[in-house]
C-alpha cells in the first residue's frame, strides 16, 4: 500500500505539478507532457491504483481464508 | 419541435422515472432508510457514486472554470479525482467492516466520547448545508433558462421531486434514482462533448481529440492545443498549457489546493456513507474503483470540452463585429451571461488583455456549447436533463446524511437513547423534510456568502474530518483528547484563515498569505496542524482503553465483523 501511495504521489504532484516545466519540453502527440498528465494522465493512474489495491485485497483474502 | 418542447418532454420523461423508481424501491426500516439495507451491488453503488459526488458544479461550472484557467484547472481535475485513492485504501473498507450506520458514529466510538460524536455530527450538518444551496439553485438555475419558469417556481419544482423520493425511499430510493440519474447525466456530458470533438478535429473521442489537429480554417494541420496557445500569445494572455507564469497561480498554491480538494473529497460525509451500502469491505474497495471510473469518464472529457469551447470562443469573437455575432450569442445576452461593452466604440469585439470588451460566465461553456456548435435541438434539452440530474442527485444525497445525523446521531445516541427504531424511523423522516424546506428557502435566497463557502467546505471537511479517521484506523494509541484538540484546531486555524482573508482584508494579495497558500488551499495546513497535535496530545494523556485497541486491530484484520445490528 505504502507502494501504491507513492505512485499516487509522484503521478499527482512530482510529474503534474512540481516538474510540469520540464516536462511541457516534451511532447505526447499533441499534448505537452506535463500539461497532459494534469489534465488526463493522473487520473488514468488513479484508476489504475485502486484496480492494483482492490486486487491485490482480493488475493490477501483468498490467501487467509476470507470470503 | 422547438428546444423548448423538446427540454419539456426530456425532462418530464427523467422525473417520473426517477419518480418510479422511488416508489418501487420504498423502505420500511432504519437499515434500509440509512444504508440501503447494505444489499447494494458494487457497481451499482459506483454509479450512485458518481451521481452523488458529481453536482451541478462538476456538470456545469467545472469544464468552464478550467477553459478560463487553462493548465491551472488541473486543481480540480487532480483534487476531485485523487481523493478516491485515499478514500479506497485508506478510509472505505475499514469504515465499512467496522458497520453501523454513519461516520459520525464511528468517531464517537472509536475516540470513546460522546462529545467527540457531537462534534463530528456537527461538522456533518455545516458541510452538508453549504452544499445542498447550491444545488437548489442549480435546479432554479436550469428550469428558469430552458423552460422559463421562474427560478423560485424551479426550486420548488425540484423540492417536490426530492422530497418525494428521498423521504419515502431513504437511501434505497436513492441509490437507484442516482443510478438512473447517472446515466442521465453522463449521456449529456458525453454527446455534446463527441460531436464538439469531431467537428473541429475529426476524432470523435474527445480525450484524444484534443490532442489532435484541427481540420479546417486558418489553424488546420496544427495541434488543437498549439492553436490555443497561439490564440492566447496573440491576446498576450498567458499560454494555455503553461503553468505558474504571472497571471496564474504559483506552484505552492496548486499544490496546497489540490491537496485540500483531494483529502476534502476522502472526508465528505456523504460520499463516505455511500460506502456502508455495500455488502462488505471488499465491495466497498470494488465500488470505489467503479466510483472512479464513473467519475473520470466526465472528469477526462471535461479539459477536452475546456479546450474546444476556448478555442471555439476565441474564434468565433475575437474581432468580431458585433453586428455580425452567431445567434447562440443574443440569445445568452438576455441572461446576462455573456455581455459585450465597447470602450473603444468601434463595434468590434476585443478579447485581448488589457483592452477586453466581452465578459462571459463560466457555466454558459456547458450549456452553450451544444447551441455553438449547431447541435439539434434535443441534444441542448438533454443537456438540461443532465444538469438537473446533477444537481438533484447530490442533493438528495446531502439531505440523507443531514437526517441521519441529526436523528441517528443526535436524538438517538445521545438525547433519547431508547427510541424505538420505528420512532427513529419517523423522526429521520421528519428532520428529512424540514431539511428539504431550509434547502429550498436557501435556494431561493441565497446568502451572498453561499457560493464563496461551498468552495471552503472541502478545506473544512480536509482539516476536520481526514485526520482523526485515518489515525483512528491505523493507530491504536490516539485517544480522545488528542482527537479533540486535533479537529478542532484545524477547524478552527482554517476557518479564521478563510474568515481573515476573505472577509476582513478581501484585498490581500499573494504576498500577504501564508507561503502563498490562498484560503482555498490552507486546508491543506489546517490538516497538517490536525495530525501534529493529535499525535502529540495523544503522548501526553491516558491511553485509550483496550476495548477501543482491541476494536483497532480488529477492524485492520481481513474478517468480517460479526452478526451486525440493523
Amino acid at each position: 500500500m505504502a507502494i501504491l501511495l507513492s505512485i499516487w504521489f509522484v503521478c499527482s504532484y512530482v510529474l503534474g505539478i512540481f516538474l510540469v516545466e520540464p516536462l511541457n519540453g516534451a511532447q505526447l502527440g499533441g499534448f505537452p507532457l506535463g500539461f497532459w498528465f494534469a489534465h488526463q494522465g493522473s487520473i488514468y493512474v488513479f484508476i489504475v491504483l485502486i484496480l492494483v489495491y482492490a486486487a491485490t485485497m482480493d488475493r490477501l483474502d483468498r490467501r487467509y481464508g476470507v470470503d | 419541435m422547438n428546444v423548448q418542447a423538446w427540454t419539456y418532454l426530456i425532462v418530464a420523461a427523467t422525473f417520473a422515472l426517477y419518480i418510479g423508481i422511488a416508489w418501487w424501491s420504498r423502505v420500511r426500516t432504519t437499515s434500509g432508510f440509512y444504508v440501503a439495507g447494505r444489499g447494494v451491488p458494487a457497481v451499482a453503488n459506483g454509479m450512485a457514486t458518481g451521481a452523488d459526488w458529481m453536482s451541478a458544479a462538476s456538470f456545469i461550472s467545472m469544464a468552464g472554470l478550467i477553459s478560463f484557467m487553462g493548465y491551472t484547472g488541473t486543481i480540480y481535475l487532480m483534487g476531485w479525482t485523487g481523493g478516491y485513492v485515499l478514500l479506497a485504501l485508506l478510509l472505505a473498507p475499514y469504515l465499512r467492516k467496522y458497520g453501523k450506520f454513519t461516520t459520525s458514529e464511528f468517531v464517537g466510538d472509536r475516540y470513546y466520547s460522546d462529545a467527540a460524536r457531537l462534534v463530528a455530527a456537527g461538522c456533518t450538518i455545516f458541510v452538508s448545508f453549504t452544499y445542498i444551496a447550491g444545488q437548489m439553485r442549480g435546479v432554479g438555475v436550469v428550469f428558469s433558462r430552458f423552460l422559463e419558469v421562474e427560478v423560485h417556481w424551479g426550486v420548488i419544482i425540484g423540492v417536490v421531486i426530492v422530497f418525494f423520493y428521498a423521504v419515502l425511499g431513504g437511501m434505497r430510493g436513492i441509490t437507484y434514482t442516482q443510478v438512473a440519474q447517472y446515466c442521465v447525466l453522463i449521456v449529456a456530458f458525453l454527446i455534446p462533448a463527441a460531436a464538439i470533438s469531431w467537428k473541429i478535429t475529426g476524432n470523435p473521442i474527445p480525450q484524444f481529440g484534443f490532442g489532435d489537429t484541427v481540420q479546417e480554417g486558418q489553424q488546420a494541420g496544427v495541434f488543437l492545443l498549439e492553436a490555443l496557445d497561439a490564440l492566447h500569445r496573440e491576446l498576450r494572455l498567458p499560454e494555455y498549457t503553461a503553468a505558474f507564469v504571472p497571471g496564474k497561480k504559483s506552484m505552492i498554491d496548486v499544490t496546497a489546493i489540490a491537496l485540500a480538494l483531494m483529502v476534502g473529497t476522502a472526508g465528505l460525509p456523504h460520499v463516505l456513507v455511500r460506502f456502508y451500502t455495500v455488502r462488505s469491505a471488499r465491495a466497498a474497495r470494488w465500488s470505489a474503483l467503479w466510483a472512479l471510473v464513473f467519475i473520470g469518464l466526465l472528469y477526462t472529457t471535461a479539459p477536452a470540452v475546456a479546450a474546444f469551447a476556448r478555442v471555439n470562443l476565441i474564434s468565433t469573437l475575437h474581432n468580431t463585429s458585433y453586428s455580425e455575432v452567431p445567434e447562440w450569442f443574443r440569445s445568452w445576452e438576455t441572461t446576462g451571461l455573456i455581455s459585450f461593452d465597447d470602450q473603444d466604440g468601434d463595434g468590434v469585439i476585443d478579447m485581448s488583455d488589457g483592452a477586453n470588451e466581452l465578459t462571459v460566465d463560466q457555466d454558459i461553456m456547458v450549456l452553450a456549447n451544444p447551441e455553438i456548435a449547431e447541435l439539434p435541438a434535443w441534444v441542448v434539452a438533454l443537456v438540461a436533463a443532465g444538469g438537473l440530474a446533477a444537481a438533484l442527485s447530490t442533493a438528495a444525497g446531502l439531505l440523507l446524511v443531514i437526517a441521519s445525523a441529526i436523528s441517528h446521531d443526535i436524538a438517538k445516541s445521545i438525547l433519547w437513547k431508547d427510541m424505538s427504531s420505528r420512532k427513529e424511523l419517523l423522526l429521520a423522516r421528519v428532520t428529512a423534510s424540514v431539511a428539504v424546506v431550509v434547502a429550498a428557502y436557501f435556494g431561493i435566497s441565497p446568502p451572498g456568502f453561499v457560493a464563496q463557502v461551498v468552495a471552503f467546505a472541502f478545506g473544512l471537511a480536509a482539516s476536520s474530518f481526514f485526520p482523526v479517521l485515518v489515525l483512528g484506523i491505523f493507530t491504536r494509541t490516539t485517544t480522545k483528547e488528542g482527537a479533540i484538540a486535533g479537529m478542532s484546531s484545524g477547524i478552527l486555524f482554517t476557518g479564521a484563515y478563510i474568515v481573515y482573508f476573505r472577509l476582513i482584508r478581501p484585498e490581500a494579495t499573494a504576498d500577504d498569505w501564508l507561503f502563498g497558500i490562498s484560503p482555498e488551499g490552507i486546508g491543506a495546513v489546517g490538516m497538517l496542524i490536525n495530525f501534529a497535535l493529535a499525535l502529540i496530545v495523544s503522548r501526553f494523556t491516558k491511553p485509550p482503553p483496550d476495548k477501543v485497541q482491541q476494536l483497532v486491530s480488529e477492524i485492520r484484520l481481513p474478517r468480517e465483523r460479526g452478526a451486525e445490528s440493523a
